[in-house]
């Protein structure tokens, strides 16, 4: 048994909230450079600049990288021989979030009740907390300030098993197509296929803090990932959909055994400033 | 090279703006969002007049970030156009000229666009750090209630836009994706 004290995760997730919000990670800044160098449509190379300034400047004056700084998503991987003392684990995290929106001069988003009042919260909380229980003895978290523009372009879709790969492919490809301009392309795509209706997009959510341009160790998911990317790239919508070669920088993919009469595959879009921090205590 | 343009936006810009275009502007810019817009609606509605004289004015939908400490404002990018297209029509009606987000806006609004002699611009979401610097003051000047949503005036210097939608149907979005599809 390993103890660890609440306050410690309120600290770390306080301060990688601050940090993904200021600084874009080199996984992002290289796959930008990449489609920088990649990109033919001079107004999408010209987009690709703004948006590689505006990671320098963001991380120089200490200014968040986008005004929407997000909702405050969270996973939490939890060694099963943890124990949490000093508090309520998820009392902490929420407090690391209302320390960081508040003391970094992020952007509170969060609204109370989603379809009455709509009243800000004032901090930004509640954060959305995923939680994973693993075995050992350390404690994973991993923050994603998620923006609403790309998060509302999420699909979900109860595909037939018989319809296959291809309808897949298909349903992926055109939920970029019908997003077009407004999730803020070049975008990161987050694939969840198989399990149920809600584990299709938890893992659509998940696949989205896998650092960009690293592959799927699944052959099978790998290679779909590659195939999309393909496919994607050939829609035409470009950096802010301003026409050009580059729409996606990667496609993520996460698969789940499913039921014999199911084949579930959720969309979760990132926008280009794909925030992501991780820290294992 | 980018236009350099001085607002408000007279007939005779409009005139030379062209989907595809980049820009520069500088001068008088309002700030407002989706409750904003549903508030100035609905004033129009009652015969009420608006709290700023939108005639030939230019509005930009943004939230910003709160202003750290010696700043002007926080970071300061466009949001979700979309999320304004029902309103549009109405302030297009009494005399908008310019609208500045980010994302495809709906028929109506690109028919009133023409009808009305009015353009729509993009400025590039998720660079509200690098937009940020070319805001030069920011002060509400309605719905202080409003919070995050109040109404901005803002003056601006070289902020930097693209013509979407022009007033000779001509649409960026549309033209730049047929230009870079490829069907195979």
């Amino acid at each position: 048994m390993r103890t660890i004290k609440a306050d410690i995760i309120l600290d770390a997730v306080s301060k990688i909230f601050k940090e993904a919000n200021y600084n874009l990670g080199d996984d992002v800044l290289d796959a930008l450079k990449k489609a920088r160098r990649e990109e033919e449509s001079p107004a999408g190379r010209e987009a690709l600049d703004t948006i590689i300034e505006n990671a320098s400047i963001a991380a120089e004056d200490k200014i968040p990288l986008c005004q929407d700084c997000g909702t405050a998503v969270v996973f939490l991987e939890i060694g099963q021989e943890v124990h949490i003392e000093g508090g309520d684990l998820y009392a902490a995290v929420n407090e690391g979030v209302r320390r960081a929106y508040e003391e970094g001069y992020l952007r509170k988003s969060m609204v109370d009740h989603p379809f009455t009042d709509r009243k800000n919260t004032g901090d930004n909380t509640p954060a959305v907390i995923h939680t994973d229980i693993i075995p050992g003895d350390k404690l994973k978290i991993m923050v994603l300030p998620k923006g609403g523009g790309a998060e509302n372009m999420a699909k979900l879709g109860m595909l037939l098993p018989a319809s296959g790969k291809n309808a897949v492919i298909d349903f992926v490809v055109n939920a970029v197509n019908e997003a077009w301009s407004n999730p803020c392309p070049p975008v990161i795509i987050g694939v969840g296929i198989g399990g149920t209706a809600e584990k299709a997009m938890a893992m659509a959510k998940h696949a989205l803090i896998r650092k960009v341009g690293q592959t799927s160790p699944d052959n099978e998911n790998a290679g779909l990932e590659k195939e999309i990317l393909h496919k994607v790239n050939n829609l035409g919508i470009g950096p802010m959909g301003y026409g050009g070669r580059i729409t996606a920088l990667a496609v993520h993919v996460e698969s789940f055994p499913s039921h014999i009469t199911a084949l579930p595959v959720a969309v979760n879009l990132q926008c280009h400033s794909a925030r992501h921090r991780e820290v294992v205590i | 090279m980018a236009k350099k343009i001085k607002l408000p936006l007279t007939e005779e810009i409009i005139k030379s703006l062209k989907a595809g275009d980049n820009i520069l502007l500088s001068g008088v810019l309002y700030v407002a969002r989706d409750a904003a817009h549903r508030r100035m609606v609905e004033s129009l509605d009652k015969g009420e007049s608006l709290p700023f004289d939108i005639k030939d004015q230019a509005l930009y939908y943004m939230g910003p970030s709160p202003a750290p400490p010696g700043k002007v404002i926080g970071s300061a990018g466009p949001t979700t156009s979309a999320r304004m297209d029902a309103y549009s029509p109405r302030l297009l009606a009494v005399g908008l000229k310019g609208m500045i987000g980010k994302g495809v806006r709906s028929s109506e609004v690109r028919e009133a666009l023409k009808r009305y002699k009015a353009v729509y611009l993009a400025t590039v979401g998720g660079a509200g750090a690098l937009i940020s610097k070319t805001i030069v003051t920011s002060e509400v000047v309605a719905y202080p209630d409003l919070g995050p949503e109040a109404v901005l005036k803002l003056e601006v210097k070289d902020f930097p836009a693209t013509v979407i939608n022009d007033i000779y149907g001509g649409d960026l979005y549309v033209e730049g994706k047929k230009k870079y599809k490829i069907t195979r």
